[in-house]
């Protein structure tokens, strides 16, 4: 499945680990939420880096204590009219401060990309190779957004403000 | 009314231009219409019975002339020389092709006007009375904070695919118009012991399938906080919303089910953490918003000037002036409302002509401003006493002062199994047949204020719950039946109908009505009496008993 | 009333299947030569399930010209005119039973 990162496609440089399987040595590994909570402890002394997919199911809050040391959380879209995540996301990183590569998975929509990304998200793993460079063009669409999110692009209510004389209130 | 700065009219050209190439990417099969679907919704574009049909934004049910000239000019162009107004102070056109929808939104949008939002699992128009602003009763301006909550709620990253469709009302005035008991989010604005404004924060409110009325879970809300405790709201939502059942997924059903109580801690916990965050309005931000508002230079006019003496004398307008023409807060002006229920037509329709002769006026009487009411008439909020005659004969000479509002023939309906895909049953012609039997203005009178709401299925577009008679369209046996509720009511005593008893025939429902009527003027304990009243002291029994005795 | 694009498959009597033109959203019915067609007349009929879903089928493969096909039923008169086959059938063949805003 194509990754779509800083606007291009990249290798995944994670795997993916499923069930009880072990975690590689050496690699980048993705865990399902239950296995990495089961093995937090062992899996903080790794070296590589570890990721967690978190369904959308799930208080984020149960990861906050992690969030330090994890290198990359995935969060889950079920279908593309599940739009859950996207408040997982934005908690992510402007409540619990998360740093690390978030990841949107499942069913996203290159038209939701710019949405995605104002989130918090900064990778996308596609499900159609095709709409790769669509994703990226889509960040483009829009230059004015009224509302400030996570992606600390300027929102209209600072912009309008520092263009004029700050009013008095009436 | 608002004036778009270069940062709103950017956003609906991006948005434009953005649909234009979605609708190049359906029609060339790259996307498939599973996909396209929500897209299309979030602009307002549904696919009905006979066509698609483009649903416009309206915010706050104000327009100025020259919006409503465009949209006259999109309903010649791209339609058939007509719209309709709904029940949330947008207008809907019902012919419109797909592959000319780029070019009727590009239209529309150097006009500022656009279909965000109209449709879709999203926030819809943030809707209030359509007298906000010019209201004797009203405490301030409620569309300041519609404005400052529509502009928070474009777009929103996080929030624009929620379980289900996001409605939110506001009220400024002793009396609610704007039934905001039966939103998502109501928010009702009080002055507090300190002489401060604030909202009290209504939610959980909401017809359809499963009705509630909205639980207050904040009485007093500083204006500081309206976005921040907006946002803990639908966030708290957007996580804890059913979204695998989808007669379950309205924010009602999650407030119900949590209990209000419940809900409002839950609120409350995401909301101390983001209060004193980015989303804290700033008074200056506020001013800023609130001097984009231009109002009228009113003149010192005094009440009752000798023009409107005069005109008295004339005993068609004194009828039309007695209904259709109410207070206004400055002095020497009116209000006036335009009757959109003429005897035998649909309810709520103008055609293109009727749009560009209000527009007319408007520049002419009301400073350029046209308002859209739920109940689908429209308003003229800024009109000199002195000029109630003059701009009376040009309403009754295009039809639209027919002095029936708030009466029996004043019906509120959605559009039905005439046009809508989701019907069961026509609700367009039930109406125009109640308009036939009550076309006699004294009988009217007489029956004194009634609201009829009728909905062709179950999704309560026409509001039937909170009708004073609701008539629901139902389907039995590939016929269509209705099914009449009585004394429901959507102001601050907000309350749901009672069933009346089994659902009747097409061919019955108009008798239905005058039945009920008749029962009425002899059940009532004085002609005063309003029928809402009359209900609620007798309750429905008696009402049943007649229309049924010989059904 | 359950739209009739999700409802489970029954064939009782005549059916055509019908949907609505993408570019314009005009109702249209499905015509033996793989077209679709704005009159009725001209439409396939079936009388089976399995024809039924087959024809369908058929008409959803191709997803650019028309969009929510169904099966909708019909009425043959004895002159075997094709006729729609209730009320829903008969408003998207001819239209809303109500005259429009201005022409009444």
């Amino acid at each position: 499945m194509p990754l779509v990162k800083a606007g291009r496609i990249v290798e995944d440089r994670f795997v993916r680990v499923v069930d009880d399987a072990p975690v590689p040595d050496g690699a980048a590994a993705i865990l399902p939420a239950a296995r990495f909570l089961a093995d937090a402890h062992e899996l903080v002394l790794r070296q590589a880096p570890i990721g967690v997919v978190w369904p959308n199911d799930r208080k984020v809050a149960e990861l906050a204590p992690y969030l330090d040391w994890i290198a990359l959380v995935a969060l889950v879209f079920p279908n593309f009219r599940d739009g859950c995540a996207y408040s997982q996301a934005r908690l992510l990183r402007e409540r619990y401060h998360f740093r690390g590569e978030l990841r949107a998975t499942g069913q996203i929509l290159r038209d939701q990309c710019l949405f995605l990304q104002r989130a918090g998200f900064d990778a996308f793993e596609l499900t159609k190779a095709a709409d790769a460079p669509a994703f990226v063009a889509a960040v483009q669409r829009y230059s004015v957004f009224y509302q400030p999110a996570a992606d600390g692009r300027a929102s209209t209510l600072t912009a309008r403000l520092a263009r004029v004389p700050q009013h008095s209130p009436s | 009314m608002y004036i778009y700065d270069d940062f709103d009219r950017t956003l609906v050209q991006e948005r434009v231009r953005e649909f234009g190439d979605q609708v190049s990417r359906r029609l060339s099969g790259e996307l498939t219409e599973e996909e396209f679907k929500p897209l299309r919704l979030m602009n307002g574009v549904y696919l009905q019975l006979h066509a698609y049909m483009l649903r416009i934004a309206i915010p706050y049910g104000t327009l100025s002339s020259d919006q409503m000239r465009m949209l006259a000019h999109v309903a010649r162009r791209y339609d058939r020389n007509y719209g309709h107004f709904t029940t949330r102070q947008n207008i809907q056109f019902n012919w419109i092709k797909l592959k000319e929808l780029p070019d009727a939104m590009a239209d529309l949008a150097r006009a500022g006007l656009h279909g965000m939002q109209t449709s879709g699992n999203c926030v819809r128009n943030v809707t209030t009375d359509q007298w906000a602003g010019v209201a004797p009763d009203e405490i301030e301006d409620p569309r300041i904070w519609a404005e400052l909550l529509r502009q928070h709620l474009t777009l929103h990253p996080e929030f624009s695919f929620l379980p289900r469709k996001f409605k939110v009302a506001l009220t400024a005035a002793a009396h609610d118009r704007a039934a905001v008991k039966i939103h998502d989010i109501g928010l009702r604005m009080h002055r507090n012991g300190a002489g401060e404004t604030g909202f009290e924060v209504i939610v959980g409110g909401g017809l359809g399938r499963t009705p509630f009325i909205g639980k207050t879970i904040k009485p007093f809300l500083p204006k500081r906080d309206l976005l921040s405790y907006v946002e803990a709201i639908m966030r708290t939502y957007n996580q804890y919303g059913r979204r695998d059942n989808i007669y379950k997924a309205r924010m009602k059903i999650l407030v119900h089910e949590l209990g209000a109580e419940k809900f409002a801690g839950e609120v409350e916990e995401e909301w101390q953490s983001i209060k004193d965050g980015p989303l804290a309005l700033d008074p200056a931000v506020v001013a800023d918003i609130a001097a984009r508002f231009r109002y009228p230079q009113y003149e010192l006019l005094a009440d009752n000037p000798s023009e409107l003496a005069r005109a008295r004398e004339d005993n068609r307008f004194r009828l039309w002036l007695d209904n259709s023409v109410t207070n206004h807060k400055v002095a020497g002006y009116a209000i006036v409302t335009l009757s959109l229920k003429p005897e035998g037509g649909p309810p709520g329709d103008a055609t293109a002509a009727q749009m560009d002769t209000i527009a007319e006026l408007a520049d002419r009487y009301s400073h350029g401003e046209i308002r859209v009411g739920h109940e689908q008439n429209l308003a003229l909020p800024h009109v000199a006493q002195r000029d109630l005659p003059t701009l009376w004969r040009a309403l009754d000479g295009i039809g639209v002062a027919t002095p029936n509002v708030n009466l029996i023939s004043d019906i509120i309906a959605c559009p039905g199994l005439d046009y809508c895909s989701l019907a069961n049953a026509r609700s367009i012609p039930v109406a125009e047949e109640i308009t036939r039997r009550f076309r006699d203005l004294d009988l009217a009178r007489n029956v004194g204020p009634l609201h009829i709401n009728i909905s062709g299925c179950i999704n309560a577009c026409g509001h039937h719950h909170i009708g004073h008679i609701g008539i629901l369209g139902v389907e039995k046996n590939g016929e269509e039946y209705y099914q009449v509720t009585l004394g429901g009511r959507a102001d601050d005593s907000a309350e749901l109908g009672t069933i009346l008893g089994p659902a009747v025939p097409y061919a019955e429902i108009a008798d239905v009505v005058e039945d009920i009527a008749t029962a009425y003027l002899e059940l009532r304990a004085r002609p005063g009496e309003l029928f809402v009243d009359t209900v609620q002291r007798v309750g429905v029994d008696p009402f049943r008993e007649r229309v049924y005795a010989a059904r | 009333m359950t739209s009739p694009l999700q409802q489970k498959l029954k064939v009782t009597g005549p059916v055509v299947v019908t949907a609505n033109r993408l570019g314009d959203g005009a109702v249209v019915y499905r015509a033996a030569d793989g077209t679709w067609t704005k009159d009725l007349a001209v439409a396939v009929v079936v009388t089976t399930t399995p024809a039924a879903l087959e024809l369908l089928a058929a008409a959803t493969t191709e997803k650019v010209a028309v969009v929510d096909a169904y099966v909708a039923p019909v009425e043959l008169t004895t002159q075997q005119q094709v006729l729609p086959g209730n009320l829903r059938e008969r408003i998207r063949s001819s239209g809303p039973t109500v005259a429009l805003p201005g022409q009444g």
